[in-house]
């Protein structure tokens, strides 16, 4: 019994290393090919605008994930909080929330058709503990569009969120 | 005094380019305390095991945090405000498997354009 047990662990143990691994791989490649591609869409921490002068339409844009260790990065964790030092695993946990959540925010952005986001905040939070903790990363900025009278508020679209609800679209013509 | 039509503009910013502020009515809040069900808790338990992005909390978080800003925008429009500025987001772990989501701003009247 207590060798099933053992034997249950180090197969947790090995699954976790290797799926844990591939999938972070995987997302590490898709975060940098999604980061080309919104590079024209620029976060900024500043709380005002650059331009004060031209109207401008704003609004909140916002991308969340919540993530979790793997089990090998929990059970190497533990090993860890009895020596101290770095994390080095939780630190690329962390980064890839971080980098996925200014992701989602550019995103949201983009689809409103706005190209700059100001007042860019990060907010993380632990939602659960124990041997399978999950954080969650917020970023969460207000997107500017230069004004210039041809926008319009579009109704939000069924099932979306309604964070996402008030975004802007240019009229035709 | 309007109350139901009219677009909200729901920002971050202390004060919006080209826009005046008119009016404050001071802060408003929306707050919501979710908890995983029983069924998500199972898979994100075994998503544990390989990790990564635990989509079911993610969408949870997404639909608390949608309900705490509809009720801070409610309550924004039952002062008679057109906008909510400077606002913040706070989430916290309440209970073991429960958690808060607060999102609490300024509520402001903006001249029109």
């Amino acid at each position: 019994m207590e060798l099933l047990q053992f034997g249950l662990f180090i197969a947790l143990l090995v699954v976790g290393y290797f799926a844990g691994s591939a999938i972070e791989r995987r997302h590490y490649a898709s975060i940098r090919r999604r980061e080309r591609e919104y590079s024209d869409v620029l976060a900024f921490m500043v709380r005002f605008p650059f331009d004060r002068t031209t109207p401008q339409r704003a609004f909140l844009v916002h991308g969340a994930v919540v993530v979790s260790a793997d089990y090998f990065k929990t059970f190497i964790a533990g090993l860890r909080n009895l020596f101290g030092g770095r994390f080095r695993s939780y630190e690329t946990l962390m980064e890839r929330a971080r980098r996925e959540a200014l992701l989602r925010l550019k995103a949201d952005a983009r689809r409103k058709g706005a190209k700059t986001v100001i007042c860019v905040r990060f907010e993380t939070t632990r939602i659960a503990t124990g041997w399978a903790p999950a954080m969650e990363v917020l970023a969460y900025g207000t997107a500017l569009v230069p004004d210039d009278g041809s926008l319009l508020l579009p109704e939000p679209r069924a099932g979306a969120s309604r964070l996402l609800g008030d975004g802007l679209v240019r009229t035709p013509g | 005094m309007q109350t139901k039509a009219g677009p909200m503009l729901v920002s971050n910013l202390e004060l919006i380019p080209g826009r005046r502020i008119v009016a404050h009515y001071g802060m408003v809040q929306g707050s919501t305390v979710r908890a995983k069900h029983v069924g998500r808790d199972i898979f994100a338990s075994l998503k544990n095991i390989v990790g990564g992005e635990l989509k079911a909390y993610t969408e949870l978080m997404q639909e608390a945090r949608d309900e705490a800003v509809e009720r801070m925008i409610a309550e924004a429009r039952s002062v008679g405000a057109n906008a909510v500025l400077n606002v913040r987001f706070a989430t916290t772990s309440i209970a073991v498997g429960a958690a808060e989501i607060l999102a609490y701003g300024s509520a402001v009247r903006l001249d029109d354009q």
